[in-house]
C-alpha cells in the first residue's frame, strides 16, 4: 500500500495527571476522509494541535508526505501543504472575504516580502482567491467585511482559506460546528468531492456527515484510539457503542 | 471620494495654507511650530505602522526618535568641532549634511528596532509594553550618563544643518524640506497599507493564529513592521534636533514615548492621516493653552480622555467614520 499522506506514530501528551494523548497512531490515506469522533473532552483538539504544530507532543512523532515534521513550526508544516481549518472561526473580521481569501493565496505563495504592489491587483493572488471563494459559494460576498458574515457563511470562508493553500492534506476541526441542517447538508456534499483533490482528516461531532462522508473512522476516548475501521466496522463495534455512539447508531 | 479622504486632502491643504500663510504675514514662529507639528506627525506614523498596522504596543518609540536625534547630534558635533568620530581602524568624519544624517539616523534606529523586537516579540501584550520601556529607560540613562555627548546637558548644534541647493536656516525651507519628508513617508505608508506585507501584517495582528496556518510567521512580519517603524521615527528625531539645534537625553525619555502614542491614539490608530491630524492638534493645543498655563496638558488629558471614550478611531475615525481598505 502507498505510504500514508500524514500519519502520527505513539503520539502522547499529558497535562499535568490527565493523558491527553495516549499514544495516538493514526494514518490519513491519499484520496480518503478519515474521521475523528470522540466524546467532548476524548483529546481531539489536543491531537489537531499536535498535528498542525500548535502543541509540541512528549512523545511520539507526526510524519507529512513522508517526512518527520514532528519538531517543525506551525507555519512550516502548512508551507509543505497541511491546510487546517479551526474549530471556532479564526478569521480577520475587520477585513473583507476577499481579503481573508487573499492572506491564504499569500500564504500559499510564500512572498509576503512586497512592500509596494497592491495586494488585491497581484493576479496571481486574486485568481487563487476567488476560485476558493467560487468553490465555496461564497463569491458574491467577497466584498463584505467578515464580521458581518453570517455564523454558516464564515464556516465557509474557513474552508475557502484552507482551500487558497492547494494543500496536500487538510485538518478540518469541526467545520460543521454551528451549522443548520441545511447548511451542514451542503458542506457535506462540498466535502465529498474534496477528497479527490487531497485527503481530509475530519474531527466532526455531526454524525449524520461523518457517517456520509467518511472511508474511515477512528474512535478517540480518553487520547486513546479504542477502533479505527470502515463506517461499517465502526458501527458494529460494541466498544464503541458502549463508550461513545450509544444508542444513536 | 470618501470622507477620509476629502479629511487628509484638507489637513494635507492646512499644512501648506498655513504656512504659507505666516510666510506671507511674516510670522516665522507660527513656521516654526507647523515644522514642529511634522515632524511629530513624521514621529507618530512611524509608531503607527508599529501599534496600528502591527498592533504592537510600543511604549519605547523614544529610543528611535532620541537615536535619530543624537545620530545628528554627534555627526553635527564631530563636524563643528573638527574632530573625527573615531580614528582607528579608519577615520570617520562627522558631517553637517542632513542626507548623511539622515541616512545613519535610519540605519542606527533600524538596527535598533531589530535587536529590540528581536527580544521584546518573544512577549505579547502588557510584557512587550513593559520590555519596550525597559529598553527606552536604558537607552535614557545611557545617554545621560556619557559625558562625551553632553550627559544630562545635552549637545547644542551652532548652525543647522545643510541640505543640497538649500538654506535650511530660512524656516520656510526647512519647513518645506520636513513636509516633503513627511509625505513621502505617508505615500509610502498608503502603499505599505494595501500591500500584500500590509494584508499579512493586518491579519497578524487580529488573527496570529491563521496567519501561522497559511505558512506565514506573525513574529517575523511584526519584526520587519517594528524596524520600518524605526527607521521612520529615527529619522523624525534627527529632523527633530536640527528643528531645535539640540539634542538632549530628554528626547529619548519615556514621556517622549507617550507624547508619541498620544499623537496616535487623538489622531486615529491604524489611519493614515492620524497621527497628523494628533500631532497638529498637540502642538496647536501646546501652543494655545501652554500660555494659558502651565498646566496645559490637563487639557490634553481630558481631550484625549473623550477621544478613547467617545472615539475609537481617533480624530480621523470621528470625521471620516469606520476604516475601510481594499
Amino acid at each position: 500500500m502507498a505510504d500514508p499522506v500524514l500519519a502520527t506514530h505513539g503520539l502522547s501528551k499529558a497535562f499535568g495527571a490527565l493523558q491527553a494523548s495516549d499514544a495516538i497512531s493514526l494514518e490519513l490515506r491519499a484520496g480518503e476522509i478519515h474521521a475523528v469522533i470522540g466524546p467532548n473532552g476524548a483529546g481531539k483538539s489536543t491531537l489537531i494541535a499536535q498535528i498542525c504544530g500548535s502543541l509540541a507532543p512528549d512523545a511520539g512523532r507526526v510524519e507529512f508526505l513522508g517526512r518527520d515534521v514532528t519538531q517543525e513550526s506551525t507555519q512550516a508544516r502548512a508551507a509543505r501543504g497541511l491546510a487546517r481549518t479551526f474549530q471556532t472561526s479564526a478569521l480577520a473580521m475587520e477585513d473583507t472575504v476577499l481579503q481573508n481569501a487573499l492572506l491564504g493565496a499569500l500564504g500559499a505563495s510564500g512572498r509576503p516580502w512586497r512592500f509596494f504592489s497592491r495586494a488585491s491587483r497581484d493576479a496571481a493572488l486574486l485568481d487563487r482567491a476567488e476560485a476558493a471563494l467560487e468553490a465555496v459559494g461564497i463569491a458574491d460576498l467577497c466584498e463584505l467585511r467578515t464580521a458581518e458574515l453570517s455564523h454558516g457563511q464564515r464556516r465557509q470562508l474557513e474552508v475557502a482559506v484552507a482551500l487558497t493553500l492547494e494543500p496536500k492534506a487538510f485538518v478540518m476541526d469541526e467545520p460543521m460546528a454551528g451549522l443548520g441542517q441545511e447548511g451542514s447538508k451542503r458542506l457535506t456534499g462540498f466535502l465529498d468531492g474534496l477528497r479527490a483533490q487531497a485527503p481530509i482528516l475530519l474531527v466532526e461531532h455531526d454524525m449524520d456527515a461523518v457517517f456520509a462522508l467518511a472511508d474511515r473512522i477512528s474512535v478517540l476516548v480518553y487520547g486513546k484510539v479504542i477502533a479505527t475501521g470502515s463506517v461499517a466496522e465502526i458501527r458494529r463495534d460494541p466498544l464503541v457503542r458502549d463508550a461513545y455512539l450509544g444508542d444513536e447508531a | 471620494m470618501s470622507r477620509e479622504r476629502l479629511l487628509n486632502g484638507a489637513l494635507l491643504l492646512a499644512l501648506i495654507v498655513i504656512p504659507g500663510w505666516a510666510l506671507y504675514a511674516d510670522e516665522p514662529f507660527t513656521i516654526t511650530l507647523a515644522t514642529r507639528a511634522v515632524i511629530f506627525a513624521l514621529a507618530a506614523v512611524g509608531l503607527n505602522i508599529a501599534l496600528g498596522l502591527g498592533g504592537l504596543v510600543s511604549l519605547g518609540h523614544a529610543v528611535f526618535f532620541g537615536i535619530g536625534g543624537y545620530a545628528m547630534g554627534i555627526l553635527a558635533s564631530h563636524a563643528q568641532s573638527y574632530t573625527p568620530l573615531i580614528e582607528w581602524p579608519f577615520v570617520i568624519e562627522g558631517t553637517k549634511s542632513m542626507p548623511v544624517i539622515w541616512l545613519v539616523a535610519i540605519v542606527a534606529s533600524s538596527a535598533a528596532a531589530l535587536l529590540i523586537g528581536l527580544l521584546s516579540l518573544r512577549t505579547s501584550g502588557v510584557y512587550f509594553i513593559m520590555i519596550t520601556l525597559a529598553f527606552g529607560q536604558m537607552m535614557y540613562f545611557f545617554a545621560i550618563s556619557w559625558p562625551a555627548y553632553g550627559g544630562e546637558d545635552g549637545l547644542s548644534i551652532y548652525v543647522r544643518n545643510g541640505f543640497p541647493g538649500l538654506n535650511t536656516l530660512v524656516p520656510i525651507q526647512f519647513y518645506g524640506l520636513c513636509l516633503a519628508l513627511l509625505c513621502l513617508v505617508l505615500a509610502f505608508n498608503a502603499r505599505l497599507m494595501r500591500s500584500p506585507f500590509g494584508l499579512a501584517l493586518d491579519a497578524a495582528r487580529q488573527v496570529p493564529e491563521r496567519v501561522r496556518a497559511v505558512g506565514l510567521d506573525p513574529r517575523r512580519l511584526q519584526l520587519v513592521a517594528l524596524v520600518i517603524s524605526g527607521a521612520i521615527t529615527g529619522l523624525a528625531g534627527a529632523l527633530f534636533a536640527d528643528l531645535n539645534r539640540f539634542v538632549s537625553p530628554t528626547m529619548l525619555s519615556w514621556q517622549m514615548s507617550g507624547e508619541i502614542m498620544v499623537f496616535v491614539i487623538i489622531g486615529g490608530v491604524a489611519r493614515l492621516f492620524g497621527p497628523v491630524a494628533g500631532a497638529g492638534i498637540y502642538v496647536l493645543l501646546e501652543h494655545l493653552l501652554g500660555g494659558v498655563s502651565e498646566y496645559w496638558q490637563i487639557f490634553l488629558g481630558l481631550v484625549l480622555l473623550m477621544v478613547v471614550l467617545f472615539g475609537k478611531g481617533g480624530v480621523v475615525g470621528m470625521i471620516a467614520g469606520r476604516r475601510r481598505d481594499g
